[in-house]
């Protein structure tokens, strides 16, 4: 018969944070793999956004010193499609606290913040997988890097960096909202508004003035500029740093936020 | 540990708003027996069993759990303890064996360690079958088996239930009893809270009611049940004094005094076991000259124990506070039901 007794051989070794990291990724990674609606938001969307935005804006709007719509639109919806998927972060984050799965990794002698850095981390690994296919798509309709290829990976990276802010503030907000549909449209609703007051779409300078004062302190903005620079050519020097520093400003503010509301789970 | 409690508490409190979901608990479980935490929706059962498993923190009132101090050492206690929540916490993408092995890293364990333990544990717990197959697939027994093996993959000393039969079928229920047996067979000390008398009396070597947030009576089942009487005789006649007059000509029966609920023409009669009983009642019925429109012998439920250790029925009040306490909701999980 086997023993549930511990013996000293079973006995667990101290935690590691890095091993507790990679156990939470690798599950995450699992169920982005198996959740179809997951799934459709790492594969059908960027996709279905890529052509639509391209086919529906493309003839209308022409932004100045561009030669097609597609190369304006590409690095702004690296952040969109970035930002739609990371509503599914919170979703997710909703959906382990009502399952339990929450109380299961706060019972266990895990670190508290590994549960939302694995998040992070898997999530990194699929909007690397969706900025990829999104190049992949663009590049059949049209799409050129023309600032060379360092710049090019340069933009892959900070487009996987933008999503380390969205997935550690959506994380909190899953667990903040504890029901996966509001948690889905509360991380939804925000982004869209910033999304549509912000550089993503088109130019700034087409929006009425009020607009614009918004348009460019909105760091959707600050992102997609950043990106269209590293995509397009011209000086990257001050953008790259604007979106590096928002980014490690909202991932502070994401993780703390998590891991604090983490511990006081079930607390008023 | 050897000569400490498995759970030593006292004075623990905790309220959520206006609401004490505990008021001043005093709770203690020698290592390697059962205790079972009986009381009804709201009591505060659940409550109890996340501040013992430090997902919630007490206001006031000390304890130690496997030796250690709840507040001070929640690293160890996490380390000693075991949790199978009111509903099961598997992932439903994951396999059976994904799983156990990630619960098995996530304590601390080699890959190759949480491999062996994953596999050991599905095996004994007759999942050996479908571990390769995602948890979503599975039947409720399986879920709820899933969820008690993933409670164990440490080797926690010390094991909290938060009634873990819970829609499982009679079939289910007698299963997970003789898994529970054996933990404790082989020197595993368990908290279970439950809603059924029946169920603590089978598995629990001690017996503590509360409700309100109190503990209303403490003892072996033993204790217990010759406390609150053994079975009990119910009778329904037509309401108003026919049932008074019922009940007082049956009164001699009784081996305590009757509960009666004359409005609705309800008798509730504590007996003890003795096969001259019907005979008598029916002697004691035609020359008194009543009738009864439905009678039943049974055994004690949680509804008797709190008839006669509160004088109220726990149903009233199950509908009443819903909604308001904090514990134990029928259909919301266990995160929610604790907010």
């Amino acid at each position: 018969m086997t023993t549930l007794v511990p013996t000293t051989a079973q006995r667990p070794h101290p935690n590691s944070f890095v091993r507790d990291v990679a156990t939470i990724t690798g599950r995450n990674l699992r169920r982005l793999a198996r959740v179809p609606t997951l799934l459709a938001f790492a594969t059908v969307q960027p996709v279905m956004l890529v052509i639509l935005f391209n086919y529906a804006f493309g003839g209308a709007i022409h932004p100045p010193g561009v030669a097609r719509y597609i190369d304006f639109l590409l690095p702004g919806l690296f952040v969109v499609t970035i930002g739609f998927g990371s509503s599914q972060t919170g979703v997710a984050m909703a959906d382990d606290l009502v399952n339990g799965m929450i109380d299961r990794f706060r019972s266990l002698p895990t670190t508290s913040s590994a549960v939302v850095v694995g998040r992070m981390a898997a999530d990194a690994v699929r909007n690397l997988f969706v900025i990829l296919l999104m190049i992949g798509v663009a590049a059949a309709i049209g799409f050129r890097f023309h600032a060379g290829t360092a710049p090019a990976i340069a933009a892959v990276i900070l487009a996987v960096g933008t999503g380390l802010a969205f997935s550690a503030l959506d994380s909190w907000l899953g667990l903040v909202v504890a029901e996966p549909e509001a948690a889905g449209l509360a991380g939804l609703f925000p982004f869209i508004l910033l999304m549509f007051t912000s550089s993503i779409l088109v130019p700034i300078s087409t929006m009425p003035g009020w607009l614009q004062a918004f348009a460019k302190v909105n760091p959707v903005t600050v992102f997609a500029d950043a990106l269209r620079a590293l995509c397009l050519g011209g000086p990257t020097g001050v953008p790259v740093f604007q979106a590096c520093a928002w980014i490690l400003a909202l991932v502070l503010l994401g993780v703390a936020g998590t891991a604090l509301r983490f511990r006081h789970v079930g607390e008023r | 540990m050897d000569d400490q409690p498995a759970i030593w508490a006292e004075g623990l409190t905790k309220r959520f708003g206006h609401v004490r979901a505990l008021d001043g608990v005093d709770l203690e479980l020698a290592t390697g027996r059962l205790l079972g935490l009986l009381g009804p929706n709201g009591a505060g059962k659940t409550t109890a069993v996340r501040i013992l498993t430090t997902l919630l923190r007490p206001d006031a009132g000390h304890a130690r759990v496997a030796g250690f101090d709840l507040r001070k050492e929640r690293d160890l206690v996490r380390r000693h303890v075991g949790l199978s929540g009111q509903f099961a916490a598997v992932d439903s993408y994951l396999s059976g064996r994904e799983n156990l092995v990630m619960v098995g890293r996530l304590t601390g364990m080699t890959r190759r360690a949480a491999h062996a333990r994953a596999d050991e544990l599905l095996g004994r717990f007759g999942l050996g079958e479908v571990a390769g197959r995602q948890a979503r697939t599975y039947s409720g027994g399986m879920r709820r088996r899933l969820d008690l093996a993933a409670s164990v993959v440490g080797a926690p000393p010390v094991l909290f239930l938060d009634e873990p039969t819970t829609g499982l079928d009679p079939h289910g229920r007698l299963e997970l009893w003789a898994q529970l047996e054996e933990l404790t067979g082989q020197g595993t000390s368990v908290l279970l809270t439950t809603q059924y008398l029946e169920e603590a009396d089978r598995l629990a070597h001690d017996i503590v009611v509360i409700d309100r947030g109190s503990v209303i009576a403490e003892g072996t089942p033993e204790q217990l049940k010759r406390q609150l009487g053994g079975d009990r005789l119910e009778l329904r006649t037509t309401p108003g004094p026919q049932a008074q007059q019922l009940a007082n000509v049956l009164a001699s029966l009784g081996s305590g005094p009757p509960m009666l609920d004359a409005a609705a023409g309800r008798l509730v009669l504590p007996v003890s076991d003795d096969p001259s009983l019907l005979p008598r009642l029916v002697a004691l019925m035609a020359d008194a000259g009543l009738s009864v429109s439905d009678l039943s012998l049974r055994r004690l439920t949680l509804d008797d124990v709190f008839l006669a250790l509160t004088g109220r029925p726990t149903t009233p009040d199950r509908s009443r506070d819903r909604g308001v306490q904090s514990d134990d909701f029928a259909v919301s999980p266990t995160t929610k039901g604790a907010r």
